[in-house]
């Protein structure tokens, strides 16, 4: 019987899934998810967290309570860096310990902490730590690390040219080569777990696409553009997702073919709240950008996300055909 | 160059007496009050922490006096501190505030940047005065720190109530109003006389310690002025982080020793969180191991709402409070924060408190 490793549905998730799902695959464990979030799973996660954690935090609280019974194993690595001199953010550094402290019956727990803050180069020390729990073989660590990494690699260049993580999860053809797009073209700015997570932000990528709307995200944009808007600031940002978020966004503001964008944060974010002044502070300035911020807690209701989306749409068509767009 | 710095408790002792030691003119902020409060949070963004709000709000209201520079510390995350300053000026400059500033913090690429800032400052002062100046800063935030410990002691135990504070404040104001580093020594000595002239009578008193976010626990004004209102219920307090340890800490690397240092916190803090978390989460957690092992009756966390290092602090603290039998209480501050639910909260959380001593008797 293979070991059956399960990965919450949540947090980095959406960034780093085939990374993971690859590696551990290939050392021949079964690798399995928790299924979408739910309000059933948002409610377990309300029982088991502090108040003032953030909804995502919430919410992965709920989909480890969702995976803890039917795996051997919960994946939740410590991320503590990503690339060097830049961090997440604090509570996904101390987020095993917040699961083991607060989440009872659990199965064994793999929390290796990736941390590259100060070096440069590949992860394969950690992921052989990682592997470690489940195989000893080195050779066969190091062949499901390149696997892995070379999967990931395919992954970033399918979002890279425009896919959103869940089709590219599932679409591995590449991209579709439709003709140029007509639509106009929205920017949805936020952390990769709120706008990829159609329950946490009540639909918002199906809903603008319904109203015919084309979305770029922060992660569609290449590193290299990002840095470069992201070098213009006074001080590097330490935050890795606000690097990009700020780098994206800077860039959608000097794009003339976005007509629109939409910050995602989730109610008293840490980082957003300092990421999202500078953005809508760029956008003021800037001054004839539509511009919308949507904040989002489990409190949060459809029908007021609806009405402030079918008025930001409605600006974006209004300024559309001011300019003649 | 009129120079102006963020209050946060009795800092500004410190680095006025730095800055002026230098030879550069200082306007300190006035103290933060609820307007102080009021002018930040309007103008800050929503979710930004308390001290935030505060910082601008001393920005806008020293602006008034005159100030032109802004001096301040930064850092490298992952706590949003490390972004408050660049963050606070943009703020500033669409309100129209024409301040130039000045970010002391670990340089990006080389150590030169840091040393041309603090050049900028200091102006054509030798190195060896500038040494001197911060070496005279920190010997205030000692005495500072030595004389807020004696009134943490002597409160619960005051003959008449509000003794400590005016002596207190009296005390101060010796250390604050000392000039030269050669007349400390002198102050220091005259104003333990004044604290130690505290009529008291022995009584027994519950010990409690606080941990929490730095700048909460160091900022009275932002924390409602909780060792007061302890003392005056009968509790001894300490507190896990001090302005002088703290300089010594990130400063000095350690330097000077001594003094209760982070990376005990640090080690005490394992069984619970296992790594840093930014900001002093993982002090928090260690404190509140530290003052169990020393045999305290409770533990009170504080922190600004939205605090990220201390909601991970916050959310392991619960079984510790359940494995050890310590009583944790957690207040959350921010612009809402009212005296009179903390009062009420404080008044349950002693008798909590000594009503465990008094069973522990019983058993004994």
């Amino acid at each position: 019987m293979p070991v059956i490793i399960g990965i919450p549905r949540s947090l980095l998730f959406y960034k780093y899934y085939p990374l993971w799902k690859t590696f551990f695959e290939e050392l021949g464990a079964e690798v399995t998810t928790s299924g979408h979030t739910t309000k059933a799973v948002l409610q377990e996660g309300l029982k088991l967290s502090v108040d003032e954690a953030c909804l995502p935090v919430k919410v992965a609280f709920g989909h480890v309570q969702a995976l803890r019974e039917r795996v051997d194993y919960i994946f939740i690595p410590r991320l503590v860096s990503v690339s060097p001199r830049e961090y997440i953010c604090p509570k996904f550094l101390g987020f095993p310990d917040m699961v083991r402290q607060c989440v009872q019956g659990l199965p064994a727990i793999i929390d290796t902490s990736i941390n590259m803050y100060r070096r440069e180069g590949d992860m394969f020390r950690q992921f052989s730590e990682m592997g470690a729990h489940i195989c000893k073989n080195p050779l066969k660590i190091t062949a499901a690390y390149r696997k892995a990494r070379s999967e990931m690699a395919r992954f970033d260049s399918r979002v890279e040219a425009g896919m959103l993580p869940e089709e590219a999860f599932i679409n591995r053809e590449g991209i579709p080569g439709d003709g140029p797009d007509h639509r106009p073209t929205v920017a949805v700015v936020g952390h990769p777990y709120n706008i990829y997570d159609s329950f946490i932000n009540i639909n918002l990528i199906k809903r603008l696409e319904e109203s015919g709307i084309n979305i770029v995200t922060a992660d569609n944009v290449p590193e290299r553009l990002v840095n470069s808007y992201a070098g213009t600031l006074n001080k590097k940002l330490f935050w890795t997702l606000g690097r990009r978020m700020v780098g994206a966004a800077y860039h959608f503001t000097d794009n003339p073919s976005i007509r629109g964008i939409i910050h995602v944060a989730s109610f008293a974010c840490g980082p957003d709240s300092m990421t999202g002044d500078m953005i809508e502070r760029k956008v003021r300035r800037k001054g004839n950008l539509p511009f919308l911020n949507l904040i989002l807690d489990e409190h949060t209701g459809e029908a007021g996300i609806v009405t402030r989306i079918e008025a930001f749409l409605d600006m974006v068509n209004m300024h559309g055909q001011a300019s003649g767009i | 160059m009129k120079v102006t710095f963020p209050h946060m408790g009795n800092l500004w002792i410190c680095l006025n007496a730095m800055l002026q030691y230098l030879g550069v003119e200082t306007v300190v902020p006035p103290p933060s009050t609820k307007k102080t409060l009021s002018l930040g949070s309007k103008h800050s963004p929503e979710f930004s922490c308390m001290p935030f709000k505060l910082n601008l709000g001393n920005f806008m209201e020293a602006s008034e006096l005159g100030a032109d520079t802004i001096i301040m510390a930064g850092g490298c995350g992952p706590c949003r501190f490390g972004y408050y300053a660049q963050v606070e000026h943009e703020i500033l400059c669409d309100l129209g505030y024409n301040y130039k500033l000045v970010v002391l913090e670990p340089p990006e690429k080389h150590i030169s940047q840091l040393l041309s800032r603090i050049k900028y400052i200091t102006g054509n002062r030798s190195w060896f005065e500038v040494i001197r100046g911060i070496r005279f800063g920190f010997a205030k935030s000692r005495a500072v720190d030595d004389l807020e410990i004696m009134a943490m002691k002597l409160r619960p135990r005051e003959k008449s109530p509000g003794h400590t504070d005016t002596a207190l404040t009296e005390a101060l104001k010796l250390i604050a109003e000392t000039r030269r580093p050669e007349h400390l020594q002198e102050s220091q000595n005259n104003s333990a006389e004044i604290m130690k002239s505290i009529p008291t009578e022995s009584r027994q008193v519950l010990k409690v310690g606080l941990v929490g976010e730095i700048y909460t626990l160091l900022e009275p004004f932002a924390n409602m002025d909780i060792e007061r209102k302890l003392g005056r219920l009968g509790v001894e307090v300490d507190r896990s982080i001090y302005l002088s340890q703290w300089v010594n800490d990130h400063l000095f690397m350690g330097l000077v020793k001594g003094l209760r240092s982070s990376s005990l916190y640090q080690r005490c803090s394992a069984p619970y969180l296992r790594h840093f978390v930014g900001g002093h989460g993982q002090e928090t957690l260690g404190g509140a191991v530290y003052y169990n092992n020393a045999g305290f009756d409770g533990v009170i966390q504080i922190l600004p709402f939205t605090c990220m290092p201390e909601i991970v602090a916050q959310s392991v603290l619960p079984s510790f409070s359940q494995d050890t039998g310590m009583p944790v209480m957690t207040l959350i501050v921010d612009e809402q924060s009212g005296e009179a639910g903390l009062m009420t909260r404080l008044e349950a959380f002693v008798d909590l408190l000594a009503e465990n001593r008094d069973r522990k008797k019983e058993l004994a």
